[in-house]
């Protein structure tokens, strides 16, 4: 069994707030491969963000209760002095973000952002690192790239943006790439090129990519790997078509049947998940997802449930019987398929 | 030239039904002036041009385009929040083009409209009450004394709690600050409601909720939507016909199943192979078609069919004809009209897709 790049173990980011603890990570495991593509989905305040914020160290130590580990090359990083974590962001692992018109720098040439961080962590001069930040950005598909480094951020299109950012967090050559909502902002089309984008660099460069989404859609075709989060907590993992064919969580039950389909006929109505997603100060008692849960019972209510393996790789964090879930699945969630 | 009306629709259920809405020719420039004091005017962005469309009673109509294809352009134009550069608006048959003052007032209250950003269009200062009331004190359909149990009547109908009357926006998430939105636009009966994007700033599992309310909402009270959003999924869901805008122009228009399985225009069948599926069999038999580059700029739109510099479709058919591997000269030269292809579509496009072009056909 080889190492894992990223093992995170038991991860709890809890945030003190006038209004009380704010749980927004609580105890999330998880592990990624070399090369490998994790996709990571859930609703608006289920922790994924906070989740990989806290393993890039985002979050500032004073401002949240961090407890857990984060080992990144059998390094804890949760443990490693500022100036080290620093050396290792951006050199070793790329983040981007969902909104490519704030992340970068209004006021400077986008080539030179670009070349900024390079500089930042090798021992190279200007011109050199100008060089290279137009040989990425050629790599990530802008036309004309030597004009293109000479503009600013305003000039560019959402689409190429993103491009932008894609090629300054990769311009190190880092082992692991946290993309944050890559393609929320974007239209269709271009979400299509950027994901096609994400999928040929990870080959070219062998970097493993995490993709944070709420969108099951999205990472349908991209993820070897998906993770399913609710409310600060892992409730199901599995390879992707464990995921799509085979969920065991009524939460990604939910999920697959919110999604409107381009495929399924127009007669067919959507079926929300009822409800909304859970206070993080007050989170329910038992699995918090109960409130929510079709099928909930006496014991989802009182017992907290475990990330318990299903069938080695599959996991998920309930307690229906395997049997029910296998029936359910295939009567109400699949019938449309 | 142009095709008629009728031959357009191919409505056989539709024959002697006076559309609710039609746009006829309906062109918006905005002009680009340069200097400060001596305005010159160097050129026009070409956000909607000659547009011909019906939304007939009752019925959904989707648009979909890319951004800076000029689709919530066409839904202001309609609304008259824009006037137009040329063309005419009818509303129930009657040209509400230059209509002013008092006669656009009352035309108003049969056409609302519902925001994208739920967080952008709702007065943060102003009491959910206050912002739901608020047409029935700029129309005054109402007594005064009976707006608050009339606004509290609406919050039950879209799902809100009558209760919260005196809560600000910012007590609300981003999937109840839309139902406030829906329930403000509901508060006249009107016959029109225009929905400009308005459920993609939400998560998808609260995107579900608020598209069953709105068509739950059709059912009740008759109401016809023009629908916009750049997710053909989310349209396709909710829409009778989907129209399909490109710099300015509608390229195809269909129902929502047809376009699906035989998208004619090459634009259509690319924005349709690039929607994600939640199902990676399925995902992965479709043919992907990934456009190159950006929408071009409207201030100077390409010459013939707009498309052409980013159409597979035309490069395969020059290459065929043994012309190279560019744009046909029949795209770059003429421009297309919208032609019927099957029964109620219509696309502009000189050399159509093949039926099911989308999908591969590896059974045979």
């Amino acid at each position: 069994m080889a190492e894992p790049l990223l093992a995170v173990k038991d991860l709890k980011v809890h945030f003190p707030t006038e209004d009380g603890l704010v749980k927004a990570v609580d105890g999330v495991s998880f592990s990624i491969m070399p090369g490998e593509t994790l996709g990571v989905v859930g609703e608006s305040g289920s922790g994924k963000s906070v989740t990989f914020l806290t393993v890039m160290g985002l979050i500032p130590p004073g401002q949240a209760r961090i407890e857990g580990e984060v080992v990144f090359r059998g390094q804890d990083l949760l443990k490693l002095p500022v100036e080290e974590m620093r050396n290792i962001r951006g050199s070793q692992i790329g983040m981007i973000f969902q909104d490519p018109m704030t992340s970068l720098h209004p006021f400077y040439r986008v080539g030179n952002q670009i070349a900024e961080a390079i500089q930042a962590h090798r021992k190279i001069d200007k011109k050199e690192a100008g060089d290279q930040a137009i040989d990425m950005l050629r790599r990530v598909g802008i036309p004309r790239p030597d004009e293109r480094a000479r503009q600013y951020p305003h000039e560019f299109s959402g689409g190429m943006r993103q491009r932008a950012m894609i090629a300054m967090a990769l311009s190190l050559n880092p082992d692991l790439l946290i993309a944050d909502e890559p393609t929320t902002a974007l239209d269709v089309t271009v979400q299509a090129q950027i994901l096609e984008l994400i999928d040929r660099l990870k080959q070219e460069f062998n970097t493993a990519v995490i993709i944070i989404t709420h969108d099951l859609g999205v990472v349908a075709e991209h993820c070897d790997n998906i993770q399913v989060m609710y409310a600060g907590k892992a409730v199901e993992y599995g390879y992707a078509r464990d995921i799509y064919y085979d969920a065991d969580h009524p939460y990604t039950w939910g999920l697959l049947q919110s999604i409107a389909r381009v495929d399924a006929p127009r007669s067919e109505r959507l079926k929300p998940i009822k409800g909304l997603p859970p206070s993080l100060i007050f989170v329910p008692s038992g699995c918090p997802f109960h409130p929510r849960c079709p099928y909930v019972f006496d014991r989802c209510r009182t017992e907290v449930p475990q990330l318990l393996p299903v069938d080695g790789h599959h996991a998920s964090a309930c307690h229906l019987s395997l049997e029910d879930k296998d029936r359910i699945f295939k009567q109400e969630v699949m019938v449309h398929q | 030239m142009s095709v008629t009306v009728s031959e357009r629709q191919a409505p056989s259920e539709r024959q002697g039904v006076q559309p609710l809405v039609k746009l006829v020719g309906v062109k918006k420039y905005f002009p680009i002036t340069r200097g400060i004091i001596f305005q010159r005017h160097v050129g026009d962005v070409h956000a909607v041009d000659e547009v011909d469309l019906e939304v007939y009673p009752g019925e959904t109509l989707g648009l979909v385009g890319e951004t800076g294809c000029g689709k919530s352009t066409l839904a202001r134009v309609t609304m008259r929040l824009f006037d137009a550069t040329s063309g005419s608006i009818f509303f129930e048959g009657r040209d509400i083009t230059k209509l002013k003052g008092r006669d656009l007032r009352l035309i108003r209250r049969d056409m609302q409209m519902i925001f994208q950003d739920p967080y952008a269009s709702l007065n943060p200062r102003k009491t959910v009450g206050t912002i739901i009331g608020a047409p029935y004190r700029l129309h005054k359909t109402i007594p005064k004394g009976k707006i608050k149990s009339e606004v509290q009547q609406l919050m039950e109908l879209v799902g809100l709690n009558p209760e919260h009357y005196n809560r600000f926006p910012h007590e609300f998430s981003g999937g109840q600050r839309q139902r406030i939105g829906v329930a403000r636009a509901l508060a006249l009966r009107p016959k029109l409601i225009v929905c400009d994007e308005p459920v993609s700033a939400l998560d998808v599992s609260i995107q579900a909720q608020i598209l069953n309310l709105l068509e739950d909402l059709q059912e009740e009270f008759n109401l016809t939507y023009l629908f916009i959003a750049h997710d053909l999924s989310v349209v396709k869901h909710v829409s009778d016909r989907v129209a399909v805008m490109y710099l300015g122009k509608i390229v195809e228009m269909a129902s929502g199943d047809t376009l699906y399985r035989d998208p004619k225009h090459p634009y259509s069948g690319a924005l349709l192979s690039a929607v994600p599926i939640a199902d990676p069999d399925l995902a992965a038999q479709r043919k992907r078609t990934i456009l190159e580059g950006d929408v071009p700029s409207p201030i100077d739109p390409p010459s013939g069919c707009r498309f052409h510099p980013r159409c597979p479709q035309s490069r395969a058919m020059s290459l065929a004809q043994g012309l190279g591997d560019q744009p046909h000269p029949r795209c770059t030269e003429e421009e297309p009209e919208l032609t019927p292809q099957h029964p109620g579509q219509v696309a502009a496009c000189h050399f159509p897709l093949p039926d099911r072009a989308l999908v591969e056909l590896d059974a045979g």
